[in-house]
């Protein structure tokens, strides 16, 4: 039977991983190649890293790191932030990465979607999405959100954007509840079971998640896929071992 | 022990190679006929579709080479399914050295294609390719196509219906998971393979 995942993400800048609030107070936390098998020993099921210099220095992203990491670790891992192209996301696969995860470039340029997803397959293209509900009630899709001086609410509703990069060529789907983001009362569930409705491929719940019973709340309510987290997993505040013990006492299928 | 890594462009072949590094094998990355002929052990990953996969070996002029192989040969992810007769994807006439057709995964609702993240292995035939693969071991998969199960399935997995996750005929072998991204489960079956 496929588990669900437990993925954490690492923010990644000048080669190392960092916390903070984006942009702001960076705090270095450690190496990345050390953090990654960290977590891999731990039990996570996949890692993804976002650069959160590449994207708006308009760089690509540093192929020396990925690299260090495709050597190191043996579970699959995601490299979001700053890819723009196929070339990009080329230098990004070939250093060793399983996927590459686009957000503002997408929103940029629908068409990189199916680019990357030709060359390479829908299997490595994830596309994240940032969203937020306006007042009138409907959840829509915010770009630039890495920077928060250039972030943009857009008109584009967030449903019909999961819709479109579908068919666009998306072979798995982020979806970064922003309403919930970094204040740790749980994830979108509302939300997130919108999404699952109209996501036929692959999804990962993000923002919100404080305590286990939060991952329990999104696998068992709004039927994801995977659920990733940052905070929680850097602080301490949640070991994954103990997360997967609370999840499988409930039934939800994790790997051991 | 020579083991090559047969280079038709698939994008999993760096993490294929740090795997086998991982083990203490160096695999030469190549696409030289003469070199494949004379390893020990050929390995032919690959990330992407079936079409442009079979089109990169008959560009590299690889495909009667890599038809002819005596030695252990284990094709990856679509590396095994260009080992089968046909896919469904881009309908692509493949090597056709293991006896079977690979299919679309048909979605449904809470059935996700592609099939993406840690599935259980179920090994259905003694060979040496599973030693030491234990009840409840899971592998990495992720892909939209697969093989059915059948006479040549060593291992399967289910996603909604059973299928192919390895397979073997005589000395071709693959693997649908990722077994360099698989941590140790997917280290002792390349293990496995390396010592055939």
């Amino acid at each position: 039977m496929l588990s669900r995942r437990i993925i954490p993400c690492l923010d990644v800048r000048d080669g190392q991983v960092v916390k903070g609030v984006r942009f702001r107070d960076h705090v270095v936390v450690g190496e990345i190649v050390e953090l990654a098998l960290r977590y891999r020993d731990e039990g996570a099921d996949e890692l993804v890293f976002y650069d959160i210099t590449a994207s708006p220095e308009g760089r690509r992203v540093d192929r020396d790191w990925v690299e260090r990491v495709a050597r190191e670790i043996d579970i699959p891992f995601c490299v979001a932030g700053g890819i723009r192209s196929v070339d990009d996301a080329r230098e990004v696969l070939h250093a060793g990465a399983d996927k590459i995860s686009i957000n503002s470039p997408a929103l940029e340029r629908p068409a990189l979607v199916g680019e990357i997803a030709g060359a390479f397959g829908v299997q490595c293209v994830v596309v994240g999405v940032d969203s937020l509900r306006d007042e009138d009630g409907e959840w829509r899709v915010r770009q630039y959100t890495g920077d928060p001086s250039r972030t943009q609410a857009l008109r584009k509703r967030t449903l019909d954007w999961i819709e479109e990069v579908q068919r666009l060529g998306a072979g798995e789907i982020v979806l970064n509840c922003m309403g919930t983001d970094g204040v740790r009362r749980g994830y979108d569930i509302e939300q997130l079971r919108a999404a699952r409705a109209v996501c036929h491929v692959p999804l990962v719940a993000s923002g919100g998640a404080g305590e286990p019973a939060h991952f329990a709340d999104v696998f068992r309510d709004a039927d994801v896929d995977a659920a990733l987290a940052a905070s929680v997993f850097h602080s301490g505040d949640i070991a994954i071992p103990t997360l997967k013990r609370e999840l499988r006492a409930q039934g939800i299928e994790v790997r051991a | 022990m020579r083991v090559v890594l047969v280079d038709a462009g698939g994008t999993n072949i760096g993490s294929v190679r740090y795997a086998l590094q991982r083990l203490g094998t160096d695999a030469a990355l190549t696409a030289d006929p003469a070199r494949i002929r004379a390893a020990s052990h050929v390995i032919l990953p690959g990330v992407g579709a079936a079409g442009p996969g079979m089109r990169r070996l008959r560009d590299a002029g690889l495909v009667e080479v890599l038809r002819g192989l005596t030695q252990p040969v284990l094709g990856v992810c679509l590396g095994m399914q260009l080992l089968c007769e046909r896919s469904e994807e881009d309908d692509t006439e493949c090597l056709g050295v293991v006896p079977a057709a690979v299919r679309r995964m048909p979605g449904a609702p809470g059935l996700r294609v592609p099939h993406m993240g840690w599935n259980t292995l179920r090994a259905t035939a003694s060979h040496p390719l599973t030693e030491g693969l234990r009840e409840r071991d899971t592998a990495y998969f992720v892909h939209s196509y697969a093989v059915p199960v059948g006479d040549y399935t060593l291992v399967s997995s289910e996603h909604g219906q059973p299928f192919s996750a390895a397979v073997g005929a005589g000395n071709f072998m693959g693997m649908q998971f990722h077994p360099e991204r698989s941590a140790s489960v997917g280290a002792q079956l390349l293990r496995n393979f390396l010592s055939l």
